[in-house]
């Protein structure tokens, strides 16, 4: 049913909530990657299959629902019944039958499957209650984990398009620019460039020169490439048109008619409900000609990007989106004014784009008083690495990294030393123990010679090697580097050969100036900011781990056990057990010793996989 | 539409320019020499050698100044333009120290380094065992004269100059423009008993209607004349004989003429 003005949709609204309240009881079942490669959607369908087959349904008014990410990654497959925000984790098929007989039909909680948290001891009963989700505050995240996300019914049940209508129904253009600047919403892409500046001066930009100043474009970029993150992916995957919505108050606001979603093709689920969320946006004329009957036409295409972590760069984007090789162009005139095909465009990422219709919904000023004055509102980060909860979090900004790895996260993997925490992907910087106390916000991380970038954040224990970390990560970037201009290709590439000499035993007296001389052209230097920003991995370890590259290369040695070339390991004649846990985990069979004696490990067949030291509980195996 | 002008500083001296000029084409105006590998003044620049970069600075800008390429950046009014000082100068140096190490066997790039101080690259010489400097200047050659034969391939390092599948390109029209124009001499062609082998093919030469050399390509002759619209014949006549053709045309017209006058006076 093709909805004709504003009106018609609250009326649907109103229709959908009545039914929806009809549902007693939801079981949500986490369909999201993480949750599905562990075989949610068996435990779904066993679900289904169990209360079909039993008609509770009809009886009690049950509903499954599968939907996208829950966040608790670490944790999956997780199954949350509401009302009461009963939380399951590790849910397998097997248990189905338990959580219908007991928890369903009889209200009681499987204990067995409730989350344990580590700190007390204790079982946790509800979702709210649990560490890791009771510091977050969702916004971008609003309904991922509550929807089904290719209904958009369900959507629009959960105050889907009213802000689109809202902002239909009487706001000129001006004024939602205007509301989005005085939230103070920055761009959640990297860059963070105040969102309402960028809108205003594409609605003013005068278009191609051609004398056409029609055609204007709005853009998502939804081709997140960086390792290790997962936020962008987790919104269109889970509420897809939360993104949809704030594209289409954007291109109202800057008087756009056509845009894409630039999205990975990598992410098939991310393709498939961005897909299906166009055509039922479309069918109930929340998209395309005329939209709710407001004489607005707007219409939005996906692009499949093919993979190249360049062209999450605007102009190279852009060029990608027009069919052209993915290279970024010197934007000596910025892409607002001269972006796809010449036109003025507006390229905002997907948790951008999510927070929009929120804020229109709820206000600019709700916005803008969280967070801190200079970077409001919240940001959702993919917590990985040596933590214990890996998941998808969204915080308010100027919270404290330590807040965030360990009262979310639960702190370090087996509560190892902290050692660093790696933020804003290949372009951002990895930060020591001395600025876990750092409010995590745009300009406080950028002044330390990291990033925010788009949110991944990595946490690494004392076995983590920062040397190997800047190597990994320039080597992704000379990789992903298009080829365009010489320092990024070249230069780039040679500090990765410095690193690579360096792990390897070879580093020489005058490397870490040779770098640091090196990088300073590349940022001066290089064509766009995947360039400018490369080195940084580098010169961020340097910066606070500059004793872990001397070693390196001066002593040749990694005490952190990592670079093969640079150390040995050897059991501690005090600290073992002789539980012979070593002597099992040896893939190689170069360990000997009798039970309860000390055990040996025969260097020259070693091959300095760690796995013996990963399995001795009494950090008897030791890096010299 | 008269371009405005645009007043600007290069060097510490006052110049004058022209809205839509980059500061590479004011400068050169100048006579202010800037050096450069990637650039054509037939083509659209594209910024990627960086050896044309120069610092810049305005009264406006609160102290900020920074590197740009000369070659892509546009004028503006009241810009500060320093084409040559430390900071250039090092740039520079260490894209040639860079490009050196790609290309250590390429004499235009030691040449070029030499003259920045740079006799021997700093860095890992590349086994690549190239001599093409990823300046893109035949690619886009081959596009502005309409054929897009060749293209690029891969990313980073890996990256290169590629025609399709690595099979002859079945665009390519002979033309030579790309081994005409790179400024390294990677791109080679050979011209020899009228046929002209470049990318792996063997073009038949058109030859001269009047001295017989051979001309152009039969391909390129035919992808000419289509595309400028003129009879192939136009096509025929070498630039020589052509040359020597119109001065005696018009030294005949010259002779008619003055025996006209001659006779009338």
């Amino acid at each position: 049913m093709r909805l004709s003005n504003t009106k018609s949709l609250n009326e649907l609204a109103k229709t959908i909530r009545t039914e929806h309240k009809k549902v007693q009881t939801a079981i949500l079942v986490c369909a999201g990657t993480g949750c599905l490669a562990n075989g949610s959607l068996e435990v779904a369908k066993s679900l289904e299959k169990t209360i079909k087959r039993r008609k509770l349904d009809v009886k009690l008014h049950l509903a499954v629902k599968k939907t996208g990410c829950h966040g608790f990654c670490e944790k999956g497959p997780l199954v949350v019944i509401q009302p009461g925000e009963i939380f399951y984790k590790g849910v397998t098929p097997a248990d189905v039958k338990e959580i219908v007989e007991r928890t369903l039909l009889k209200g009681e909680i499987v204990e067995r499957l409730l989350y344990k948290d580590p700190a007390t001891k204790q079982r946790i009963e509800k979702y709210s209650s649990i560490p890791f989700y009771s510091k977050q505050q969702r916004i971008a995240l609003r309904n991922i984990g509550k929807i089904v996300p290719g209904d958009i019914e369900d959507y629009i049940a959960h105050d889907g398009y009213q802000a689109l209508a809202k902002v239909l129904d009487g706001m000129a253009p001006g004024d939602v620019i205007e509301s989005i600047t005085t939230s103070g919403l920055r761009g959640r892409g990297g860059g963070g460039f105040p969102t309402g500046r960028k809108w205003r001066t594409c609605a003013n930009a005068k278009s191609n020169g051609d004398g056409d100043d029609t055609i204007r474009y709005v853009l998502c970029n939804a081709d997140e490439g960086d390792p290790g993150a997962f936020m962008d992916r987790s919104i269109c995957e889970g509420d897809p048109h939360a993104v949809i919505e704030g594209m289409i108050i954007g291109a109202y606001a800057v008087g756009a008619h056509e845009g894409y979603i630039y999205v990975r093709d990598e992410y098939p689920l991310a393709v498939q409900h961005l897909g299906l969320a166009l055509n039922q946006a479309r069918q109930r004329g929340l998209l395309g000609e005329d939209i709710l009957g407001s004489g607005f036409s707007y219409d939005i295409h996906i692009a499949r990007g093919g993979g190249a972590f360049v062209c999450g760069e605007s102009s190279a984007l852009m060029k990608s989106v027009a069919g052209e090789v993915g290279e970024p162009r010197a934007k000596y005139v910025h892409s607002v004014i001269r972006g796809l095909h010449d036109c003025p465009t507006v390229l905002n990422n997907v948790e951008t784009w999510a927070n929009v219709p929120w804020i229109l919904l709820n206000g600019a000023d709700a916005f803008a008083a969280l967070g801190t004055p200079k970077s409001t509102g919240t940001k959702a980060f993919s917590l990985v690495g040596k933590v214990k909860n890996t998941g998808l979090v969204e915080v308010p900004m100027g919270i404290t990294l330590r807040e965030i790895i360990y009262d979310i996260g639960g702190g370090i993997i087996r509560d190892r030393p902290f050692k660093g925490v790696q933020t804003g992907g290949p372009s951002g910087g990895c930060l020591p123990e001395s600025k876990l106390d750092l409010p995590v916000d745009f300009d406080s991380l950028t002044e330390v010679g990291s990033m925010m970038g788009s949110g991944g954040m990595i946490v690494m224990d004392d076995r983590t090697c920062m040397v190997d970390v800047a190597r990994y990560f320039l080597k992704f970037l000379v990789d992903e580097s298009c080829g365009k201009c010489v320092p990024c290709r070249e230069g780039v590439y040679q500090l990765w050969q410095i690193l690579e000499d360096v792990c390897h035993g070879e580093g020489r007296p005058g490397d870490l100036e040779k770098i640091e001389e090196l990088s300073k052209v590349i940022v001066d230097a290089s064509l766009c900011a995947l360039g400018k920003s490369a080195p940084n991995p580098v010169l961020s370890t340097i910066k606070y781990f500059r004793e872990e590259y001397e070693a390196h290369i001066s002593a040749h040695k990694c005490q952190a056990g990592v670079c093969k070339d640079l150390f040995t390991f050897v059991i501690s004649e005090e600290a073992c057990t002789g539980c012979g846990a070593c002597l099992r985990a040896c893939p190689v069979d170069c360990i000997t010793g009798a039970k309860k004696k000390l055990h040996t490990i025969e260097i020259d067949k070693c091959t300095r996989c760690g796995a013996c030291r990963n399995v001795c509980r009494f950090d008897a195996v030791e890096v010299v | 539409m008269t371009e405005k002008t645009i007043n600007l500083e290069i060097n510490g001296r006052a110049y004058q320019s022209r809205e839509g000029k980059t500061i590479l084409e004011a400068a050169r105006e100048a006579g202010i020499q800037i050096p450069t590998l990637c650039h054509s003044d037939a083509l659209e620049d594209v910024g990627a050698c960086r050896l044309c970069v120069v610092e810049i600075t305005h009264d406006d800008w609160k102290g900020w100044k920074g590197l740009v390429t000369a070659c892509l950046y546009p004028v503006e009014e009241g810009l500060e333009v320093t084409t040559d000082n430390a900071e250039v100068q090092r740039a520079r140096k260490t894209v040639l120290d860079l490009l050196l190490a790609r290309c250590p066997t390429s004499d235009v790039i030691r040449r070029l380094a030499a003259e920045y101080g740079v006799t021997q690259t700093s860095y890992k010489p590349s086994d690549l065992k190239t001599t093409c400097i990823l300046c893109g200047l035949c690619v886009r050659v081959c596009e502005a004269k309409g054929a897009s034969a060749i293209g690029t391939a891969g990313r980073g390092i890996q990256k290169r100059i590629a025609i399709p599948f690595k099979q002859p390109p079945p665009d390519c029209i002979g033309c030579a423009s790309c081994a005409h124009i790179c400024p390294t001499n990677t791109i080679k062609f050979e011209d020899k008993d009228g046929v002209r082998k470049i990318w792996g093919h063997t073009f038949e030469m058109v030859r001269c209607t009047a001295c017989g050399q051979p001309i152009m390509p039969e391909v390129q002759m035919e992808f000419e004349a289509k595309r400028s619209g003129l009879s192939p014949e136009y096509f025929t006549i070498c630039p020589d004989c052509s040359q020597a053709k119109t001065v005696e045309t018009l030294g005949k017209a010259f002779d008619l003429e003055s025996a006209e006058t001659r006779s009338s006076s």
